[in-house]
């Protein structure tokens, strides 16, 4: 069986690919890549399908060792990539023959690298999805020095002629939000909202913390459960907002003032702590 | 009914009772429409999220405006009867809160035939309505950092079944040995929004 071994996973190493929508009724959130146009680009440099599960790489280092011959694309923020200690670059497709070393370094801006390998990394897949949820433990378990994972069959042609320049995440940027469903909930939804924003280190796969003048409300209390769609700005008692990414609950009963447009999430998925943000409320 | 919107793509229907949710629930369930992604129901509102671009909310809209929500269409109904062992650590404080004796609880608790209105907590826990008005009662003040997976509890006007091991607040009953959430089972939630549930006393 065709299959890549790992030698080490860096910070937190996932098997991700396009997610599980359609069981959230059930309580499972949709889970899925953070940064799903950068896994679609990897999967397409290697010539896989755009649902083939890959691997998001928290501040990369990553290193693989081919057991047998494959291609395999890094992509996400700039960073240096190496085969056998020689720098290959990322964004590319790079051939790996059988026990051949490829390591991702650390990325000096954002946050996930996304890596794919022809085939696609095919361990059993739960509810349709082969990602790692970190809220439910759904899906594959973290990688681990020593794991060996299961490649399916190459099924394209990896496509190498039109190399892209990978863009570095801002240090501030302005991110489109959709106000409601309980904007009413909050004393000048929309210009509390456009003050600027500073991502804090308590941010993970299932929300982005924010820091910053506490939103103020106008009623007191918690709402009845209600359902939490991706993109969706909570704020819970202290008025600090949070941005809700792939692996959130379900239902929750503290009011969403907006909804962050989901162009936007996936450089919401590359932010570092201390990266700003202005959100542009829209009614 | 209010419609109150949800980023682009969703919409959060809020309803005025816990029966018209599960009217509107069905009503959007039963037509699979093909852009519909998610109907997640809540405890007085159901979310509709759709495929981004797809402009079918104003579909969903005409749907659920033109249905008959007092008879919303029903699909196959699914009774599932889990046995209990009330052994639970909260069943004391329960029947004193009440007002009755443990054997009352049980009987009162075995007795009623519950719904399941919503999810939510951790996948395959199940928000189950129908709990007689004694047993309606609030949380634990502190909650427990760890509740036994098949836990049998009951917080505000919800009973149901911790479906692993986690946190909680609610007071404890007791328990069950049912699987209630395994990802590769053909029905991967035991309990699921409509179904019907009665508990049994075991043994």
């Amino acid at each position: 069986m065709r299959s890549i071994e790992v030698l080490a996973p860096g910070p937190s190493s996932l098997i991700q690919d396009l997610g599980r929508p359609g069981y959230a009724h059930l309580g499972v959130p949709p889970s899925g890549a953070l940064d799903g146009p950068a896994l679609v680009l990897a999967n397409r440099l290697v010539g896989n399908a755009a649902s083939a599960a890959g691997v998001e790489s928290l501040l990369g280092g990553l290193s693989l060792r081919a057991r047998c011959s494959c291609t395999i694309a890094v992509t996400g923020p700039p960073v240096l990539v190496t085969l056998d200690g020689r720098p290959v670059g990322s964004h590319v497709p790079v051939h790996l023959a059988e026990g051949r070393t490829l390591t991702i370094g650390t990325p000096e801006t954002g946050l996930r690298c996304y890596l794919a390998v022809s085939g696609g990394v095919a361990v059993e897949p739960e509810l349709g999805s082969r990602s790692r949820d970190v809220l439910s433990g759904i899906g594959p378990a973290p990688l681990a020095p020593g794991d060996v994972l299961p490649l399916g069959s190459p099924q394209g042609v990896p496509v190498g002629e039109d190399e892209l320049a990978p863009l570095s995440p801002a240090r501030e940027f302005e991110v489109p939000v959709l106000l409601g469903p309980r904007d009413d909930w909050f004393a000048e939804p929309a210009s509390t909202l456009a003050t600027r924003w500073t991502v804090t280190s308590e941010s993970n796969r299932v929300g982005l913390r924010l820091s910053g003048e506490p939103l103020r409300r106008v009623r007191d209390g918690e709402l009845p459960s209600e359902g939490i769609v991706t993109g969706a700005i909570q704020v819970p008692p202290s008025g600090l907002p949070l941005v809700f990414l792939a692996d959130h609950p379900t239902t929750g009963g503290y009011p969403v003032i907006g909804v962050v447009a989901p162009a936007a999430l996936p450089a919401l998925a590359q932010a570092r702590p201390g990266t700003r943000v202005r959100f542009r409320p829209q009614a | 009914m209010r419609w109150l919107p949800c980023g682009a793509d969703a919409v959060l229907i809020e309803c005025a009772s816990i029966e018209e949710t599960s009217a509107v629930r069905a009503t959007v369930t039963a037509a699979d429409l093909p852009d519909v992604l998610e109907v997640v129901p809540g405890a007085r509102t159901v979310l509709v999220v759709t495929r981004p671009g797809a402009r079918v909310l104003a579909r969903v809209r005409d749907l659920v405006e033109g249905a008959d929500l007092d008879h919303p269409p029903s699909a196959e109904p699914c009774l599932v009867t889990l046995d209990v062992h009330y052994d639970g650590d909260d069943l004391d404080l329960v029947a004193r809160t009440a007002g009755r004796s443990v054997d009352e609880v049980v009987e009162l608790h075995t007795g009623a035939e519950y719904t399941v209105a919503f999810t939510g907590f951790a996948p395959g826990f199940a928000y189950l309505t129908g709990l007689p008005e004694p047993l309606r009662q609030p949380r634990l003040v502190t909650p427990r950092t760890r509740v036994p997976a098949g836990s049998v509890g009951l917080g505000g006007e919800f009973t149901g079944v911790y479906p692993r091991s986690s946190p909680g607040g609610w007071r404890l009953l007791g328990h069950t040995t049912a699987v209630l959430f395994d990802t590769r089972a053909e029905r991967p939630a035991l309990l699921s929004p409509g179904d019907r549930v009665r508990f049994r006393r075991a043994g």
